[in-house]
């Protein structure tokens, strides 16, 4: 199975990431499933596509669950099978998982998979309420641990123990929103200075306002298929040809080390055996900077650089759009922006356009394998996808 | 194990005992949460981090400290309670916290 396609991306869509009033989150699906349907015009999406996976995280934003029929009849799949995968932040990256094993298994020969969270009709205190609902109710959100909360706890020991710096952090939002300026699709398309990052207000200490993800409308798409079939349906298209997955456990408290996120380590040394492929061989990855410290350790537990050695990588420019090894070239949650359920899958959006020479300005030169790092939760689940171009 | 359960994660033993733990631990990592949900704002900022205790568990905690700028990764800290919490309502809080040793 090693380096062997798994199976094969044919097309991907994403709606327009922001503060999107007026639409719900069914709309917005359609509207990134209707994106990915024009890159393929040999599909008959209603005819073609027989089982979607819908990555949403939470029902309270909009008072509604049983989500994935919905977004899948508003995005004109009916009568084929839906469902919704919840894991967090991690959503759409387990439901891609489902895809590639529906296809691996024979059941389907295409399916779509997908995310979409429609969180800016809450106010901020509410949605850091129902996100901190994927931390533990118990022995977490009962002693007021907020998701920047928990993100800052792993910052503070970062810092502690490898002299990690404020600035280091800054650097990747300053890097990130460098990016996302150039994305059309991104929710906040500017630049920002590394001296706004560090004089924005508090969040959680030493996490401010720019070291934080935003809190965005989106949904994203991608249709899978077995590799063999990809080529009748479309010129551009992408395999998958790792994929890992693995848990850690769900309080912080509990872990051995906070300067890790294990999960994330373990997927990925997984998509790496699969894939037959090393750190050094990834052209373009999305990480998951939820919060600047978040993409800090992301570099570590990839094997993008050595344990501790994170904040050092960023200031190096190496994960810098013209550098050895871009990140979040899309901008990332930090600029792009967060929905949520949608991340996982519009970082592999981001990647079908890298690996097809179709991300315009922000195209990568000679990108052939890239790489999605996908977390739920403070970790509890880890997601790592290779990607590899045609 | 904190919180207890009935099955080790690790070994998946069954055959678990209750210990008490001590009062006192170590400061492992703490943050000052500035961004609160609706229902911690009438106490916001407040610091919350987690203790290492002498018998080898970690335990989450709200820090009490009108001092949040001393906080230190590796200060002793001791464990306190609340009075039981009236009824109702979320979140019907602490059962514990930690402070500064006195």
């Amino acid at each position: 199975m090693r380096g062997k396609p798994l199976a094969t991306i044919i097309s991907a869509g994403l709606s327009k990431f922001g503060r999107r009033e007026g639409v719900y989150a069914r709309e917005l699906f359609a509207e990134a499933a209707l994106s990915a349907f024009h890159r393929v015009e040999k599909l008959d999406p209603s005819k073609d596509i027989k089982a979607a996976f819908i990555g949403q995280m939470s029902e309270a934003y909009e008072h509604q669950a049983h989500t994935a029929p919905i977004a899948a009849s508003w995005a004109g799949i009916f009568p084929a099978p839906a469902m919704r995968i919840e894991n967090a932040c991690a959503s759409s990256g387990s439901a891609l998982r489902c895809g590639i094993m529906a296809i691996m298994s024979g059941l389907y020969d295409i399916v779509l998979v997908g995310g979409v969270e429609k969180m800016t009709n809450q106010p901020t205190p509410e949605v850091t309420g129902i996100l901190a609902t994927a931390s533990d109710y118990p022995f977490e959100q009962w002693n007021g641990m907020t998701f920047p909360g928990l993100f800052a706890l792993m910052a503070t020991v970062h810092m502690h123990e490898y002299g990690t710096t404020e600035e280091q952090m800054a650097a990747v939002a300053v890097k990130n929103h460098k990016n996302g300026a150039l994305n059309p699709n991104a929710h906040m398309q500017k630049e920002v200075s590394m001296d706004e990052v560090l004089k924005s207000r508090l969040v959680s200490w030493p996490l401010k306002l720019y070291d934080c993800s935003l809190i965005t409308d989106g949904a994203s798409v991608v249709i899978l298929t077995k590799p063999k079939l990809a080529k009748k349906l479309s010129d551009n298209y992408v395999h998958i040809i790792g994929t890992g997955q693995a848990q850690d456990t769900f309080c912080l408290h509990e872990r051995e080390s906070l300067t890790t996120v294990k999960a994330a380590k373990t997927a990925a040394q997984e998509a790496y055996k699969m894939a037959d492929v090393r750190p050094k061989d990834i052209n373009v990855a999305e990480l998951h900077d939820c919060f600047t410290i978040a993409e800090i350790i992301g570099y570590e537990d990839l094997g993008f650089c050595r344990p501790g050695q994170g904040g050092k990588y960023v200031e190096s420019g190496a994960p810098d759009l013209k550098g050895s090894m871009p990140v979040n070239t899309s901008g990332g949650l930090k600029s792009k922006g967060h929905p949520v359920g949608a991340t996982g899958t519009a970082q592999i959006h981001e990647l079908y356009l890298q690996l097809t020479d179709q991300a315009d300005r922000r195209q990568v030169k000679d990108a052939k394998i890239g790489l999605a790092h996908n977390l739920g939760g403070s970790g509890a689940t880890g997601v790592v996808h290779i990607l590899k171009g045609s | 194990m904190v919180p207890p359960r009935a099955i080790c994660s690790n070994c998946r033993h069954s055959r678990v005992e209750w210990v008490e733990l001590s009062q006192k631990g170590k400061l492992v990592t703490y943050t000052i949460v500035h961004v609160s949900p609706p229902q911690f704002k009438h106490m916001t900022p407040y610091a919350v981090g987690i203790v290492e205790m002498p018998e080898g568990v970690k335990i989450p905690s709200i820090i009490r400290t009108s001092r949040p700028e001393d906080l230190k990764i590796g200060m002793q800290l001791e464990a306190d309670f609340s009075p039981r919490p009236q009824e109702g309502g979320w979140p019907n809080w602490p059962r514990y916290f930690f402070k500064e040793t006195g």
